[in-house]
């Protein structure tokens, strides 16, 4: 225990290791929310959700810091509904059948660039007749434009940049430019101010109700931006941590410890054992490992807990079970293992309480410095197509945006945000492992 | 992986007592023949293996089945000259030509007894034809599909490999001499930038100067259209290799400094290199025959090893880069379920391997004097 607790201390005084183990302790902090936030199915569902859960969101849109590097600043998507009285609602009525609904909303805008699209959804409960709503619109300067008069139905859909009758009106395909720009400017630029959003409704029942939200779709969106199919990166980003640590973690304890007391039990019992240990692992040599890897992704199953499986079986007998073979070769003929077989301790007893531990020192930074070829070796599965189908992982939003061409159409956060995080994890690993191995092989602190 | 380890020739073992004069012969050739013998039983079962696998047993033959039937259907449906047909008759052409088809890619024989053609096909390296793959000249025979996508990835791997190794040794050694420098806590604060696979640099490379510069081509072999002076088709291609191999070279560069460093320090603290400075011998001196001459057989081991991952290039930074190589061809073999693809790229890779292993043997003992073939055990 004290020795655990020296290491620790010698630890900190590296300040490399210092900087590493903040970063693996952020991205377990990240790890512990991301799962007690979402939880694993609403992850998946949310995921694999088309239009349907994602209707809010614009396609592509770059997230909010993109305006921090450009002087041209572009507009940030937002969402308000009168359910959650993010949109104010005022009810009157004179007869006891008919009630008029008066819906405003007033925002600022202070950008260079134009809105994507305004979509208004209307629900609305009635038993016979339709509510009527009549929508428009007010611009800074005092200008109104007439948007729609329509009868909403239980739910009601309208589309400022798809309504045919608005485009003929406005006499123009580009809708927001002409709701937004500046009638004096030559080129069009927005007309910077106080946007009113103004919608009157009628409804002709008793007990009938409209209820609305107004979906401001811009250039940006939130902190992580959005994908071809309008998701929010930030749910992969967040939800990808986790499954990276624990992919790749459980791959690399998997891996050492296996590889240890497989060497270990190979040279405390010698003979054919030892034999054909050394067959399987002249045979693993030749074994592609990615061909395999690819192989069963295409053929078989591209789970993440299969890939995992096999990258660990694949891994053990490789090139490190030699070099633990050979201190163990040293370690069995020391003093101390002649005393335990003179007391009669049983050969487990003597491959795990005596021979196993003295390699401690070793594993760990060998363990840790592991961790991100395996967090990198995910990524690189999902590159290939070969991610899991339905996790959220950094390496599928990669392969998604190089299917997509991002780097082509200057979409740089889409590949950026996953690339950076990978990398900040498999630095964090490196530098511990690093620190680890100079600590506790002193032998190579000097040099 | 991510820790690089120096591959270590086999501890010498002492030296055996020489009683006959012919009993060193007698020993080399019935060392080298069970040596041989092992390196043959390895290489036919993890070839074998790879059959197995390549086949998931018997999973993939269903796919392909399945795949032969829905395509024959179909292509009879639609196909006008034989929409007048009696549905029976129709059928009776189906199931023939599906019977045809299957033939054709064997399919009709038991998966055991074609996984044992596969093997000697590939023992004997008569690789065959591919079942779905052509050659971009149009051949289905593997060794020219194979041989057409050599040279792309020779390039990439041969420049970006050896600048590596030998960038790296010299380096290292230029370092050991004066460790603790300025430059040598530099390569050690970034050796954990080897932590990022080829692919990853590559992105950001793809990003930089291609995206942003716009003076680097994204990915592929040469433009489109290739321009048709030779002089001008090298240079071509030499432009769309500076980004692969720089994602390579950065890749690993930095760890392998660090590692060969390490490596070399421990054998500069050596007594014997102490007293050759001592002498007031000239550092090169010291350098070449204190510190190289006892490393070289790890030198030479590791180089082996990496001249034969050659052959095998980088699928993923292929993939990235759209570079025609052998890794993008194995990666698409898979896709097609193209077992002699697959097989063939394995048994060439074996064969190298074996080969080097066998090799080693004989070369260390002719750099190490220490070291006799054969004596003592066979590992």
């Amino acid at each position: 225990m004290t020795k655990i607790k020296d290491a620790f201390r010698a630890l900190l005084r590296y300040p490399s290791a210092v900087l590493g183990l903040t970063i693996i302790l952020f991205l377990l902090g990240v790890s512990a929310y991301a799962l007690i936030t979402i939880p694993y199915s609403e992850a998946v569902r949310l995921w694999r959700g088309g239009e349907d859960v994602w209707y809010k969101n614009p396609k592509y849109a770059a997230p909010a810091w993109y305006n921090f590097f450009t002087s041209k600043k572009q507009p940030l998507s937002f969402a308000v509904e009168t359910d959650d009285g993010t949109m104010s609602k005022t009810v009157a009525s004179n007869d006891p059948n008919i009630s008029t609904v008066d819906i405003n909303y007033s925002f600022d805008y202070t950008y260079d660039g134009f809105p994507e699209e305004m979509i208004l959804y209307f629900t609305s409960t009635f038993t016979a007749k339709f509510p009527f709503v009549s929508v428009s619109w007010i611009t800074p300067d005092g200008r109104k434009f007439r948007i729609a008069d329509m009868a909403i139905q239980n739910n009601s859909t309208f589309r400022f940049s798809q309504d045919p009758k608005l485009l003929s009106r406005l006499n123009t395909d580009k809708v927001m430019q002409a709701l937004f720009a500046d009638p004096k400017a030559s080129t069009p630029t927005p007309l910077k101010g106080t946007y009113q959003l103004v919608i009157s409704g009628t409804t002709f029942e008793k007990g009938s109700d409209i209820a609305a939200q107004f979906v401001f779709q811009g250039k940006l969106f939130g902190l992580a931006g959005t994908d071809k199919y309008r998701r929010d990166l930030m749910l992969p980003l967040l939800y990808g941590t986790p499954i990276a640590l624990a992919f790749g973690l459980l791959a690399s304890v998997g891996t050492s410890l296996l590889t240890m007391v497989i060497a270990a039990i190979g040279t405390w019992y010698g003979g054919w054992i030892d034999e054909l240990i050394q067959r399987i692992t002249a045979v693993n040599l030749v074994l592609p490992f990615l061909a395999i890897l690819i192989m069963v992704g295409t053929f078989y199953s591209r789970s993440i807990w299969l890939m995992l499986g096999l990258a660990i079986l694949l891994s053990i007998f490789s090139g490190s079970i030699m070099t633990y073979r050979s201190i163990f070769v040293q370690s069995k003929e020391s003093s101390y293992i002649e005393a335990a077989r003179a007391y009669g301790a049983s050969s487990p007893r003597i491959i795990f309480s005596y021979l196993i531990p003295r390699m401690i020192p070793l594993l760990i930074p060998a363990l840790v410095s592991s961790v991100p070829s395996f967090v990198f070796l995910e990524a690189s599965l999902a590159v290939l197509g070969l991610g899991d189908p339905i996790l959220p992982t950094w390496g599928k939003v990669i392969n998604d945006a190089f299917t997509d061409g991002a780097l082509y159409q200057a979409r740089y956060y889409w590949v950026l945000e996953p690339a950076v995080l990978l990398m900040i994890t498999g630095f964090g690993f490196a530098l511990l492992g690093f620190a680890l191995d100079r600590i506790l092989n002193p032998r190579l602190r000097d040099i | 992986m991510a820790t690089e380890t120096l591959a270590t020739p086999a501890p010498e073992t002492p030296l055996v007592k020489k009683s006959f004069a012919n009993s060193t012969f007698l020993r080399l050739v019935r060392y080298t023949a069970l040596r041989l013998f092992t390196l043959a039983i390895t290489v036919v079962i993890g070839v074998y293996l790879t059959i197995l696998i390549a086949n998931m047993g018997g999973y993939v033959d269903t796919i392909m089945r399945n795949e032969v039937r829905d395509n024959i259907t179909q292509s009879i449906a639609s196909n006008p000259a034989y929409r007048n047909l009696q549905p029976a008759v129709r059928e009776k052409l189906i199931q023939e030509k599906i019977a045809n088809e299957v033939e054709r890619l064997g399919l009709n024989q038991p998966f055991v007894v074609r996984s044992f053609r596969y093997l000697t096909n590939a023992l004997t390296l008569n690789l065959g034809r591919a079942i779905n793959m052509t050659s971009d000249e149009g051949s289905k025979e593997v060794r020219l599909i194979l041989l057409e996508r050599l040279p792309a990835t020779l390039l990439l791997t041969g420049s970006s490999e050896l600048i590596i190794f030998f960038a790296s040794v010299f380096i290292a050694l230029t370092l050991s001499r004066k460790y603790g420098s300025w430059f040598d806590k530099l390569t050690i604060a970034l050796s954990p930038t080897s932590a990022a696979p080829p692919w990853f640099y590559g992105i950001f490379f793809i990003l930089i100067f291609a995206a942003i510069l716009r003076i680097l081509p994204f990915g592929g072999l040469v433009d489109s259209p290739p321009p048709v002076n030779k002089v001008a088709y090298g240079l071509n291609v030499l432009k769309h290799l500076i980004l692969p191999a720089s994602s390579v070279i950065i890749s690993s560069i930095f760890l392998s400094i660090y590692t060969w460093r390490t490596f070399f320090l421990i054998y500069s603290s050596e007594d014997y290199v102490e007293m050759a400075k001592a002498k007031g011998l000239p550092p090169k001196d010291v350098e070449r025959r204190y510190i190289l001459r006892p490393t070289l057989p790890t030198i030479i081991t590791n180089f082996a090893l990496l001249v034969i991952t050659l052959w095998t290039g980088f699928t993923i930074t292929e993939t990235v880069f759209l570079w025609p190589g052998l890794g993008i061809t194995l990666y698409r073999a898979i896709g097609f379920y193209d077992t002699p693809v697959i097989v063939g790229s394995t048994i060439i890779y074996a064969y190298l391997l074996a080969l080097t292993m066998f090799l080693l043997d004989f070369v260390y003992a002719l750099v190490d004097p220490r070291v006799k073939v054969g004596s003592g055990s066979s590992q």
